[in-house]
Parts: structure tokens; C-alpha cells; sequence
């Protein structure tokens, strides 16, 4: 069962061969035998996900199922859940129950998809290995001595052990992307505007989007069959007619342009992601792709800019974590001033600190200009080379991640360092634009390696097709780590 | 030393709209605390704000009632700080485009007439309460007022003493309720008004440092609170001091202002466009279908009553003190066609009546189409003025309608000249000595018998009759 897809795994229930309550006991065995050694769950609550499944069952034997209808799902505990714990990973959520649902969340409800729980994440999305979680590093499946990638960490380490055979993320600066590479499965960061933010815990509000991960392409886009659509609850929610995503996938790549940005292939790469990745553009042009040279020359301004806005956002963001209404509050203070201090310098990990500094130092008077400003001018620079790209080109290939998983420990005491692994996913979040990572393969140490494809605006279904055509003649995608 | 005042005033204005600015919560005032709270206004993790088109509306039609610019691309900032009662951590405000900006408000202080200008007015969400009263060493949070619009309209500092800010408020506050965009209700703080106070000598060409009065919830704190500041920085001054920019609080008691945060302690509030909120634009089609709800301005109101009606500017300005008062008025002119005489009627004892009562003219006993029949029988001869304040007597207690008020307490004027002629006949006979008097040229004689016959008949008699038919008995 646990490397079915989800469509063999919906025929399986259509068919009546297997029940939701059954499918999800046989995941929750699976996170009970696998979650102590990972730690990709944060709140798992067996009652809860059987109670879905149950439901899932009657509507399925009364014939009202959905095509999903049934199939489990994890989500990040970013979302919140009715009900449920939701700590967006920090101690200043640790305690608290979310009153309502997050309209992704209602979205894999009303299709029928139990929950299989909440999975660990870098605190408040910010982390690039899973290791600012106020609830402990999560583990890579391929090797527990490395991390997971982040901050979707849990997400993409539950699937990837086939503890869930999908989850939820999100991708602020490369949070979907990068953990799919490193834990090789398949992610996918749609346009900005897609997916509904609400009821999804801001990190930085104009570059954070909700996306699927999933084993292949193609459970991805069943997936966000269900979570796009618009939400008048979110004002940057785009109102567009409904797509099918799944409508191209058995499209030939016949005479595809697939766009190489010269800076993705620079300095700083490593040399077995670069042979994966080049070898992966020898598999598309075997299939009709054309490759395309281009230039995205200001993007090697991204991280600078990424690490402007991004914290600007938070520092405002996080502001309502302030121990008067909800979550954590320190146990002991003088007065109101002295409440707030001890309650979010305990409640806050030290890269939410440090990022609530930045972006409070940048916003501040006498700084915006030089640095919040200046910033949006580049962030406009960034999304135009992407412009100017798509003229001669249909879709953009480079690598995920600079490098395969690293050492747990390895860069937690250099944030630059780790901040440079978001180096090829941040573009297409200033840029707004839609972005995927794929397994393209394993370096010496048999790690997985990730491909990233970026598209247009909406070009979702072009980039699925592309992933989906690549994973028929590739099976790094169905590879599991055999070790667990 | 001579000194000059200068005042420049910011109205925080709660607009009329029946949901909050980002939220579907109520905003109706007086509900038990946090019960008008939902998710948004409470700022659980997630929640997103939707801006309320009403309240853009509102903001619309300010502007176009005081001819200002419309900004035609509006965009929504935060305003950073720590508070308990500002959920969010921050407040959605307008920092570089305010909806509105420029326009003037008229003022008459006295006799004169002034023009102040308006530098701009922007929406924004109020914040919650905190309440430190009925709890013992904690404060209570009410989070219902959280989220209320808000349009904060800041004038150009042109005011020149209390009277004018207070005229400057007055007209701000009828132009706000009469376009119905607030409802004006101070002690509910729908209109809460911050002074900036700063006094220089006069021919100084620049302002003295100035001192922010906050949150005056009346005309009369407003004037008193002014009149204490400038007479406070006045003394400073000529004592050798100096003024230091800061934020002071009003106490009506002691009817003194006291230092709430000095310039030191000013935040700095890190403002930036709020990524929550796409900008707004406002197209021409959407400002004219708003311009099309605009009821008749004030100004406008009060030509047409001097044109119309034949009052004066004077009255036309009392008239048009609220819209439901200049409502009144032209309701009671249109049932009798005598604007004149339902102006007097209008400003004199209807209101000295309402205000003996403390009503306001919404709640007035006399409705405008009594009071205009009440005026048509003083036009048509049958009652005299002193009849017909028994008349207006009867009807505000509810005793009827006109003729039937007349009818029953017998009040209708003597038309009957044979009776009449009686009556003068009698009274001359009885007065002989006046009768003398008169015809040896003493004039006031004459007004004593016309006293006489109006006391004989009980006030009934029509004293312009009485006069002729008096006149012409003597010749």
C-alpha cells in the first residue's frame, strides 16, 4: 500500500477493495512506528483521523464520493485546524487549538480526505532544515543524520517515508520546494494568489503560498484540483475559472522550450546536482524538449532582497504573538512592557528573533528607504528578467538546492550559509511566479537530488505536464528509502 | 507681549457603516465586551482582513461634500506598536495616499464667515477598550470597538482661537452626520476631536511648538481644554520657559491638561504597506453612483432658503444646524408656504421649547407638518401670535391637531367685526378720559385702548382690526 499513488489509492476505494478507515489505520500504524525516529508529526490524534475516515467511508458507500474521497492526507502545522493543536512550530503556539479551519483545510475536508495529523515545521516557516521547530529536528528518511530541508520539513519527510501519501505545504522563499529536493519527492509552490492564505499563519504575507507534496506530479496536481479556487476571505485571492490540472499531463513535450538561467548554473552548484540536473535535461530533449539559454541576472540580488521583505513582513506579522489573547505567555512579570519582552523572548525561538530584528531594523525610520524600499525596486528588477524570459522559453529548469541534504548541525550556526540554499527557489516567490521541484536523482552518499522547474504565471498545468512526461521515463520519484 | 494662537485639529470620525472596516463583525455600540469579536478583530494566527466597500463610500462622499481630491489609488498601511487593545500589533491606517485630501469646511464665528482648509482624511480601523476600572489590579479588554472604521480628517492649522476650533468641530460634525456618514454620537466617541495647540507672538511668521490635546469628546472640553493650553503656554512662555513638543491629556474636572508622553517618547511605528490588502482604486463611475447618494449639502441648503423661503443668511445658518432640523423646517415652510414666519417659529419657541425638554428636534412632540398648519392660521387671520402659542401649547401636549386645538379651547380669533365693534364701543364709553387724552394729541393714549379691547375680548380680537376700527371710532 504505502508507495501507492493517489489515484491507484482512490481506484482502490471506489472499488470498495479497501476502506478510508483502513487506509489511515495503516498510515497511523506507520507514523507510530516511523514518527519516533523522524519526528516529522507534531500532533497525531488517531480518534480524529479515524472520525474523518469514517465519514469519508459513508459518503463513499452512499455514492457521494469525490475522486479523492478518502485518501489521507498530512498537513503542515501551519494551517489552522478546527480542533487541533496548531503550533506553526513554535513554543508560542504550543497550546494552541485553532477555532476554525483554514480554508485549504476546509478544501481537503469537504473533498472527504481525512487528516492524518500535523507535521513539523521550522518555527513560523523560517528555517531551511527543519531545526527551529520548538519540537525538535525532524529527520531526512534517506539518512537520519541529515536534515529534512525546510521549513516544510515534516511534509516532505512523511512523505518520502510514505508515512502519508501526501501533505500539505508552504513556500515562503523555497519552504515547498527545497525539502521535496532534499527529501526527494515531488512539491509544488503555485502562483501567488492561488491558494487562499486564510487560515494559513502569516510568515511573510506577499510571497507565502500553500502548495502540495506529493511522491509525483501527477498526485500533485489531483491535489491542487482541490486546494485552488478563490476565497473572498483573502483579499490577494485571485477570482479565475476553475482549471483541471491534470488536463495536460499526457501532452508530448514536442518542441517544449525549456529556459537554462545561466546564474543557476554558476558558481556555488554542486557538481553531482549539476550532472543530475544536466542529465535530467538530456531525458526532456530525448522526449522533444528544445533547451534555451537565458538570463535571470538579477537574481543573485534575491537573497539580499528575500532577506529584506521577508523579515519586514514578519516583524509586523508576528506581532499579535504577544501573550494578552492566546498562546504562550511568560510566567512571571513586572507590568505590560515587561509582559510582552519575557513572553515573546521565551516564546520565540532565536531565528524568529533574529528575523523579527532585521525586519523591524528595516522598516524603521530613517532605514525604509535605503533598505525596504530599495528592496521592492529590485524585487520589480527580479520579476522582470522572469518576463523578459518567457519570450523565448516555456518553462525555466535549473536545480532545487545548491547542494543534497546536509548534517543536522552542519549550518545551524550560520545563518548565511543556510540562508543560501534558498538561493534558486527565492526568485519565484519575489517574482510571485509558480515553481516545482522533482527527484532527478542520488548523489554518492544517496541522498535524493532535486530538479526545479519554474513556469509562467498559471502555467501550472504546462509545468505538471513537464514533471509528469520526465517522471514516466524517470522513476527517482518512486524510490523509497529502504533503511526506515 | 501680544500672543497669537494657532489650532489644527484631527477628528477621528466612527463612520456609519453596519459591519467593521475589515471585518463582518457589528458595530454597533453597547454590546456586552467581546461579543462583536470574531477571528479577525481578535487577530488569530491566519486571519486575513477584507476592506468593507461601505466604508470607502463614506470616505468618497466626505470628499466630495467638502470638494476635495480623491485619491484614485489607495493604499492601506500598518502602523506598528504594542498594545493590548490593538490586537494585531499593528493598526491599518493610510500613511502616503490618503483617500481624501485638501478641501474646506465654511465657519461663521459670530458674524464672520471663514474658510478653514482641510489637509487630508484617511480610513483606518479603530482600536479596542481598555478598561481599568471595574477590575482590581488587572484591565479587562473589550475587543468590540476593534476594527470600527474610522476616517481621521486633519485640518490645516488655521484656526485662531477656541471659538473657531470649536465652530471649526461644530461644522465638521454637522457635515459628517448630515451626509450620514457618522452619526455623530460624542459620548459614544463617534466623533472624538485631538487638538494641536501652539501659541507665537504676533507678526511671528513661524508656529510655536505645538502640544496635542487628545481625545475631546465634547464642544465644551474642546473650548476649555484649548482655552487652559494656550493660557498655560502663554504663562510658560512669558515666565522664561519653553515649550516641548508632547501629547497631553484633558482633565474636566480639574479643567486642566496634563502630560500623557513627551516628543522623547514618540514611537516609531514602522509603517509600510499592509501585503494583506491589494490597493484600491476608485473609478469614476464608482465615485459618481456615490456622488448620486449625496443628499443636499448644508451650503447649498442655505442659499436656497434665503432664495426660496425669504430667511436670512443668519437664520438660513441656524436652520441648516443639522439636516434633520433644515428637514424640519422646509417640511413646515412647503404645508403653509410662509418660510418666514416658520423660520421664527422654527428657531424661537419651538426650540426654546425642545430645549427646555432637552429633545432634540428629531423628537419634538410638534411634527413640521402641525407646526405649518399652525403658521397657516396665523397667515389666514385666525389666530393672533399669543393664540396661537396656547394652540402650539396644546400641541405639544398631544391635545390634537390645529383646528381641532382651536376649535375646543375656543381660541380662534374674533372675525366677527359687528362683536368687535361692541366691544370698542363699551370700552370707550368706559374709558373717557383716554378717548380725551388721544384727541389731544397724546399717541400713547391710543395703545392703552387698544390694550383695553384686547383684554375685553380675551385676546381674541385681531389686533390690526382693532386698530383700524379704533382708529376710524376716534376720527
Amino acid at each position: 500500500m504505502s508507495d501507492a499513488s493517489l489515484s491507484a489509492l482512490a481506484a482502490q476505494l471506489a472499488a470498495k477493495q479497501v476502506s478510508s478507515c483502513e487506509l489511515a489505520q495503516q498510515y497511523l500504524d506507520r507514523i507510530e512506528a516511523l514518527n519516533p525516529s523522524l519526528n516529522a508529526f507534531i500532533t497525531v490524534d488517531a480518534n480524529k483521523t479515524l472520525a474523518e475516515a469514517a465519514a469519508a467511508d459513508a459518503l463513499i458507500a452512499a455514492g457521494k464520493a469525490g475522486s479523492l474521497t478518502g485518501v489521507p492526507i498530512a498537513h503542515k502545522d501551519i494551517f489552522c485546524t478546527d480542533g487541533w493543536l496548531t503550533t506553526c512550530g513554535s513554543k508560542m503556539l504550543h497550546n494552541f487549538i485553532a477555532p476554525y479551519d483554514a480554508h485549504v483545510i476546509q478544501r481537503f475536508k469537504a473533498a472527504g480526505m481525512p487528516s492524518l495529523g500535523k507535521t513539523n515545521m521550522d518555527e513560523f516557516a523560517m528555517g531551511s532544515s527543519n531545526e527551529t521547530s520548538y519540537f525538535g529536528a525532524v529527520k531526512n528518511p534517506w539518512n537520519t543524520a541529515y536534515v529534512p530541508g525546510g521549513s516544510s520539513g515534516g511534509a516532505a519527510a512523511c512523505v518520502a517515508a510514505r508515512m502519508a501519501p501526501a501533505a500539505t505545504g508552504t513556500d515562503t522563499g523555497g519552504s515547498i520546494r527545497q525539502p521535496a529536493a532534499l527529501c526527494g519527492i515531488t512539491g509544488l509552490k503555485p502562483t501567488y494568489g492561488l491558494v487562499s492564505r486564510f487560515g494559513m499563519i502569516a510568515f511573510a504575507s506577499s510571497l507565502d503560498q500553500a502548495g502540495p507534496m506529493a511522491p509525483s506530479a501527477e498526485d500533485c496536481a489531483l491535489l491542487l484540483n482541490v486546494m485552488t479556487g478563490f476565497d473572498p476571505n483573502d483579499s490577494t485571492s485571485l477570482e479565475r475559472e476553475k482549471e483541471d490540472y491534470t488536463r495536460d499531463l499526457g501532452k508530448p513535450l514536442t518542441g517544449l522550450r525549456v529556459g537554462l538561467p545561466r546564474e543557476f548554473f554558476a558558481e556555488g552548484l554542486n557538481n553531482e546536482v549539476a550532472a543530475a540536473v544536466e542529465a535530467a535535461i538530456a531525458d526532456l530533449q530525448k522526449l522533444g524538449a528544445t533547451p534555451v539559454e537565458i538570463s535571470l541576472a538579477n537574481s543573485q540580488l534575491a537573497i539580499p532582497v528575500y532577506y529584506v521583505l521577508a523579515p519586514a513582513e514578519a516583524s509586523s506579522n508576528l506581532s499579535r504573538f504577544d501573550g494578552v489573547r492566546y498562546g504562550y505567555r511568560a510566567p512571571e512579570y513586572a507590568n505590560l512592557d515587561d509582559m510582552y519582552c519575557k513572553t515573546r523572548a521565551q516564546g520565540f525561538g532565536a531565528e524568529v528573533k533574529r528575523r523579527i530584528m532585521i525586519g523591524a531594523y528595516v522598516l524603521s525610520h530613517g532605514y525604509y528607504d535605503a533598505y525596504y524600499l530599495q528592496a521592492q525596486k529590485i524585487r520589480r528588477l527580479i520579476a522582470n528578467d522572469f518576463t523578459e524570459a518567457f519570450k523565448t522559453c516555456d518553462v525555466i529548469l535549473g536545480p532545487t538546492a545548491p547542494g543534497t541534504a546536509f548534517k543536522l548541525g552542519e549550518k545551524s550556526d550560520d545563518p548565511v550559509e543556510m540562508y543560501l540554499n534558498d538561493l534558486y527557489t527565492i526568485p519565484a516567490n519575489l517574482a510571485g511566479l509558480p515553481g516545482m521541484s522533482l527527484p532527478c536523482g542520488f548523489d554518492s552518499k544517496g541522498l535524493p537530488i532535486g530538479l526545479q522547474l519554474v513556469g509562467n504565471y498559471f502555467s501550472e498545468a504546462k509545468m505538471l505536464n513537464v514533471a509528469h512526461q520526465y517522471q514516466r521515463v524517470t522513476d527517482w520519484h518512486s524510490r523509497m528509502p529502504t533503511n526506515l | 507681549m501680544q500672543w497669537e494662537t494657532v489650532i489644527g485639529l484631527e477628528v477621528h470620525t466612527q463612520l456609519a457603516t453596519k459591519s467593521k472596516i475589515f471585518s463582518g463583525s457589528s458595530t454597533a455600540f453597547g454590546a456586552s465586551p467581546n461579543t462583536q469579536a470574531s477571528a479577525v478583530d481578535i487577530a488569530l494566527p491566519g486571519v486575513l482582513p477584507v476592506l468593507n466597500k461601505g466604508a470607502v463610500e463614506c470616505a468618497i462622499k466626505f470628499a466630495l461634500a467638502i470638494d476635495a481630491t480623491l485619491n484614485r489609488i489607495n493604499v492601506f498601511d500598518r502602523k506598528n506598536y504594542f498594545y493590548p487593545d490593538l490586537p494585531k500589533g499593528y493598526q491599518i491606517s493610510q500613511l502616503a495616499k490618503p483617500i481624501v485630501e485638501g478641501g474646506a469646511l465654511k465657519i461663521l464665528v459670530g458674524d464672520t464667515e471663514r474658510t478653514i482648509n482641510l489637509t487630508r482624511a484617511h480610513l483606518e480601523e479603530d482600536a479596542g477598550k481598555s478598561l481599568h476600572e471595574d477590575f482590581h489590579g488587572v484591565t479587562g479588554i473589550d475587543l468590540n470597538r476593534a476594527g470600527t472604521p474610522l476616517l481621521e480628517i486633519v485640518s490645516e492649522p488655521e484656526m485662531r482661537s477656541s471659538a473657531e476650533a470649536v465652530a471649526y468641530a461644530r461644522a465638521l460634525h454637522t457635515l459628517v452626520t448630515w451626509i450620514g456618514i457618522c452619526d455623530g454620537n460624542m459620548q459614544e466617541g463617534s466623533f472624538r476631536v485631538d487638538a494641536n495647540v501652539s501659541v507665537r507672538p504676533i507678526g511671528q511668521a513661524e508656529f510655536g511648538t505645538r502640544r496635542e490635546i487628545k481625545n475631546l469628546n465634547s464642544f465644551r472640553f474642546l473650548q476649555q481644554a484649548i482655552d487652559y493650553e494656550v493660557r498655560w503656554q502663554i504663562e510658560t512662555l512669558e515666565d522664561g520657559g519653553r515649550i516641548e513638543q508632547a501629547t497631553v491629556l484633558f482633565d474636566p474636572d480639574s479643567g486642566e491638561t496634563r502630560m500623557m508622553r513627551s516628543k522623547e517618547d514618540a514611537h516609531d511605528y514602522r509603517y509600510f504597506p499592509d501585503p494583506d490588502l491589494l490597493p484600491v482604486k476608485l473609478d469614476e463611475d464608482w465615485i459618481e453612483s456615490v456622488r448620486a447618494t449625496l443628499p443636499e449639502l448644508p451650503a447649498a441648503m442655505q442659499l436656497r432658503f434665503q432664495s426660496e423661503y425669504g430667511v436670512s443668511a443668519y437664520d438660513a445658518g441656524l436652520l441648516t444646524g443639522s439636516r434633520a432640523l433644515a428637514e424640519y423646517f422646509e417640511a413646515a415652510a412647503l404645508t403653509c408656504g410662509q418660510g418666514k414666519l416658520v423660520a421664527n417659529w422654527v428657531m424661537g419657541e419651538l426650540s426654546a421649547t425642545l430645549n427646555k425638554a432637552e429633545l432634540d428636534i428629531t423628537q419634538s412632540p410638534v411634527s413640521a407638518r402641525q407646526l405649518g398648519a399652525l403658521v397657516a392660521r396665523i397667515q389666514d387671520g385666525t389666530l393672533s401670535g399669543k393664540l396661537a402659542k396656547q394652540v402650539f401649547e396644546g400641541l405639544w401636549e398631544g391635545a390634537g391637531e390645529v383646528d381641532a386645538i382651536i376649535e375646543a379651547r375656543g381660541l380662534k380669533q374674533m372675525s366677527d367685526s359687528g362683536e368687535l365693534e361692541k366691544i370698542i364701543d363699551d370700552v370707550l364709553a368706559a374709558n373717557q378720559q383716554s378717548v380725551e387724552e388721544f384727541r389731544s394729541g397724546k399717541e400713547k393714549a391710543f395703545n392703552a385702548l387698544i390694550g383695553q379691547v384686547m383684554k375685553a375680548s380675551k385676546g381674541k380680537a385681531n389686533p390690526t382690526q382693532v386698530n383700524d376700527l379704533l382708529k376710524a371710532k376716534l376720527q
